[in-house]
Formats: structure tokens, sequence, C-alpha cells
């Protein structure tokens, strides 16, 4: 199988790795790189859980190839938080219990943030869209969508 | 899963690759990879394009030129196509919606095809290499096409003009029961001057309802006038059975969706 060469950001950080071609982006990040935060539920799409933001876009690491994202910037729930104090969306997500198994957590995590980077007030039906591609199988989304309207709320208090 | 990809410059040059068997063309990925996933052992190796022209959209002279990896989110987040934006958000939620192509859509079987649904009522151009062809006839030879699409065009329709439902069970992101797209044009008494009528999931792949169309010419979009129109809905359908609904279902509520996008019923 022929390796290839894939370079991108981490969550701020250079990384430069060999990958067998049409290795998915989720595979070398758990496998290869070690960010264990986005999880692989279903490999088909549909429940969310490896959701990543590639280029400030929400996508799913299951169905695409790491070698297309060179160059690329990426994120995942393990670079949001900043010298050990979690992200408002993280400490909302605790405080609500938004996370029970936990395992939803993070796609939930990146599917909220890039709904509060580009709608910084949500209304709660934004919020329904925006998380409308993770599937959590715990909570029954209620503790989910007050975690994120409440994150919405601290970010805009600190940002006043 | 053992696959392989390959990157070319030119659409020439992916297309000669893509004669090899077991070799798939990768738009969005969201169903070539999801195969793969599953363990479909027919795809080795893919190719794409990183031909820049193949991203962009174009709107000039009232028509409207997509490339074929244009996404889905971008398709619905475009001013100048705001009329297509319910059709385009339809598909999936917004990651699917980042990823999920135009010309991806246009190969997508039933209960999936939304947005191909809504290129067939705008009587759509689908461009490949080697030519042009109405996307209907694309559509009905799509499985026998080895050919990359390169781009959509249509004309622009006017704002009234064009409607589009997706019946889905769950909201908002539910796979489609059945899914509409009509192009009417009224003349000024109010009388339908011509119709075109596009199904989803009532068949493998997106349909025209001719018999509804023609029941329409020379109405007015009153319960009344429509009812030969919702009538003959479902002539020569044959809707898919699948896990979101039956073929009788479908058939049974085709109808009433039918009825309710005519009138401009339709609750969102
Ligand atoms: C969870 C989930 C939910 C979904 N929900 C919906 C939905 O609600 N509605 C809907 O319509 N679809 C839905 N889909 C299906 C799919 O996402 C879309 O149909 C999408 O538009 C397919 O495009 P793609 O670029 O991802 O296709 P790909 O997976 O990249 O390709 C699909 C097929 O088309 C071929 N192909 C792609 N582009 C070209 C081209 N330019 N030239 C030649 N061949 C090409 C590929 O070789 C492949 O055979 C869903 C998928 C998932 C996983
Ligand atoms: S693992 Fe990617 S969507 Fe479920
Ligand atoms: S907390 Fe268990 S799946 Fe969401």
């Amino acid at each position: 199988m022929a390796k290839v060469p894939v370079q991108f950001t981490l969550n701020g950080s250079e990384k430069a790795e060999f990958v067998d071609s049409g290795t998915a982006l989720l595979n070398a990040l758990r496998d290869k790189i070690g960010d264990t935060s986005p999880k692989g539920g279903c490999h088909q799409g549909t429940c969310g859980a490896c959701s990543v933001i590639i280029d400030g876009e929400l996508r799913l690491s299951c169905l695409t190839l790491a070698e297309t994202c060179n160059g690329a910037a990426i994120i995942t729930t393990a670079g949001l938080a900043e010298a050990g104090v979690l992200h408002p969306l993280q400490r909302a997500f605790l405080d609500a219990f938004a996370t029970q198994c936990g395992f939803c957590t993070p796609g939930m995590i990146m599917a909220a943030k890039v709904l509060l980077d580009r709608t910084p007030n949500p209304s709660r039906q934004d919020v329904v869209e925006a998380l409308s591609g993770n599937i959590c199988r715990c909570t029954g989304y209620e503790p989910i969508i007050q975690a994120v309207l409440t994150a919405a709320r601290t970010n805009s208090q600190n940002a006043a | 899963m053992t696959l392989a990809l390959q990157t070319f410059s030119t659409v020439k040059d992916a297309n000669a690759a893509l004669q090899a068997s077991g070799t798939r063309y990768l738009g969005g990925g969201t169903l070539v990879l999801r195969a793969a996933n599953e363990g479909d052992v027919s795809v080795s190796r893919l190719v794409r394009v990183s031909e820049p022209s193949l991203s962009q959209i174009g709107i000039s002279g009232g028509k409207a030129r997509l490339g074929a990896s244009v996404t889905l989110a971008a398709v619905a987040r475009h001013p100048e196509l705001a009329v297509l934006a319910p059709a385009a958000r339809a598909v999936g939620g917004p990651a699917i919606r980042n990823m999920a192509t135009v010309g991806g859509n246009l190969f997508a079987p039933a209960p999936y095809g939304d947005f191909a649904v809504a290129l067939l009522a705008l009587d759509a151009t689908v461009i490949g290499e080697g030519g042009e062809v109405p996307v209907e006839t694309f559509l009905a030879e799509r499985e026998s096409s080895r050919a990359i699409v390169t781009a959509v065009t249509f004309a622009l329709p006017p704002e009234k003009g064009f409607r589009f439902l997706k019946v889905s069970r769950v909201k908002p992101k539910g796979i489609s029961v059945l899914s509409i797209a009509a192009m009417l044009q009224q003349a000024s008494d109010g009388t339908v001057a011509s119709a075109r009528i596009a199904l989803g999931c009532m068949a493998d792949r997106p349909m025209r309802a001719r018999a509804a169309e023609q029941a329409l010419l020379g109405r007015k979009l009153t319960a009344d006038e429509i009812a030969p129109a919702v009538a003959a809905a479902g002539e020569g359908t044959s809707p898919i059975t699948d896990p979101i609904a039956s073929s009788w279902y479908r058939a049974e509520v085709l109808p009433v969706h039918l009825g309710r996008l005519l009138l401009n019923q339709i609750k969102v």
C-alpha cells in the first residue's frame, strides 16, 4: 500500500505524517497522531461523533480522506482548553449534565463551536439545526441544547 | 479498507484514469467513502481533480453554472441562489452539506438525490468533457456513465416560479419520504402556462410527473382546479420501499403533498 505524506495544522501545531493512501482522517488522527477526541461511532456519516472543524467548516472525519487535508487547519475538541482552562462550551456541557457516556460529546461540541463562531447569539432553533447531524443515545438532547445556549450567554458576557 | 486516491490537475487525465476497473470519482465522499467503510470492496481506487473551476459558482445573465464540486452548503448560503436554498438545505445535516457535492447528488440513488430533483424540475443541463446533456437524459443513463461531470447549468427561476418540498419524518434532517420540486409559469389570469414537476423517492431516481404536469395546464392553482393533476400524480411511479416508508405509503401520500405544494400550503 502506497504511503503518502500529509501535512496540516492540528489545533495550531504543525503535523506531518505518512499515511496509507485511502486512510480516513478519523483513523489518522486517532491511530497515527494520538488525538482520540474525535470518536468513531458509525463510520457512515450518520452519528456525527467524528465531527471536526476543517478550515472553519464542520466535517465528518470518518468520510474524509486524510490526504485531502494537506495544508488544512484542523480543530478537534482536544484543542479547545487553553492553559488547562476548559472552553466555555466544555464547561457548559459539564455543568448542564449534557454528557452521560460522553461518546457524542466531542462531535456535539465541534458542531456547537462552528455555530457560536458564526452566530454568537443563536436561537434555540439555530442550535437544533446546528446539532441535527449529531446523535446522542443518552441525554435526550435537551441538556445539550441548554448547554450550548448557556455557553453562548457566557461568551457574550465575557465579550461585553 | 484498501483504497488509494490519485489526484489529477485536469479532468482529461482523471477521466482516463477512471476507465480502469474498480476506480471511482471522489466527490464529497459522503456516499463513496461510506460504502468503502461498510466493506464494499468493488472500489479500490479513487480519483479526484484539483481544478478550481469545479468548485466555482457562476451567475450571469439569468443563468447559473454550478461546478460539480460545489457543496450543497455553498449553494444554500449563496445570496443569488436563495430560491434553491430550500432544496440545498434538504440534504443531510450541516457536516454532510459541507461535504456533499452537486455532482455527487446527481448520482445518489433514492432515497437520496433531493437536490437532483430540484435540478430536474429546473431542466438543468449536465456538462462533462464530452459535451452537454439534459438532466433527464443524464439521470436515465447515469449507471452507464463513466465520465466526470464538471458542472450543471440552468436558467435561474423567478422567485415565485419554483417550489420545493421535502417530506421527512425526523425534523430537521431526516431522510426523504419523498421530495417534490415544481417549476410553474402562470399567465396573467393565474392559469398555469407551463409546468415541470419532479419527484424524488417515487422511483430509483428522480422522475417527472408528466401526467400531473399535463393536467395542470390552463388551470388555476385552486383546490378544485388542481384536483385532476393531484389525482394523476402517481401515474408512472414505482416508489421505493425502505426503512423510512413503504412503496404503498409513498404512493398514498404523494397526492396530499403535491396538493399542498401547488396550493402553497407548506409548513416548514
Ligand atoms: C448521513 C447522510 C445523510 C444524507 N442525507 C441526504 C439527504 O437528505 N438528501 C440527499 O439527497 N442526500 C443525502 N445523503 C447522500 C449524499 O450525501 C448526497 O447525495 C451527496 O450530494 C452526494 O455527493 P458526494 O459528493 O458526497 O458524493 P460521492 O460520495 O463523492 O460520490 C457519489 C457517487 O457519484 C460519483 N460522482 C460524484 N461526483 C461526480 C462527478 N463530478 N462526476 C462523476 N461522478 C461523480 C462517485 O464516483 C460516486 O459513485 C446523505 C448521506 C449521508 C452519509
Ligand atoms: S463516525 Fe463519522 S459520522 Fe459516525
Ligand atoms: S452522552 Fe452518551 S451518546 Fe451522548
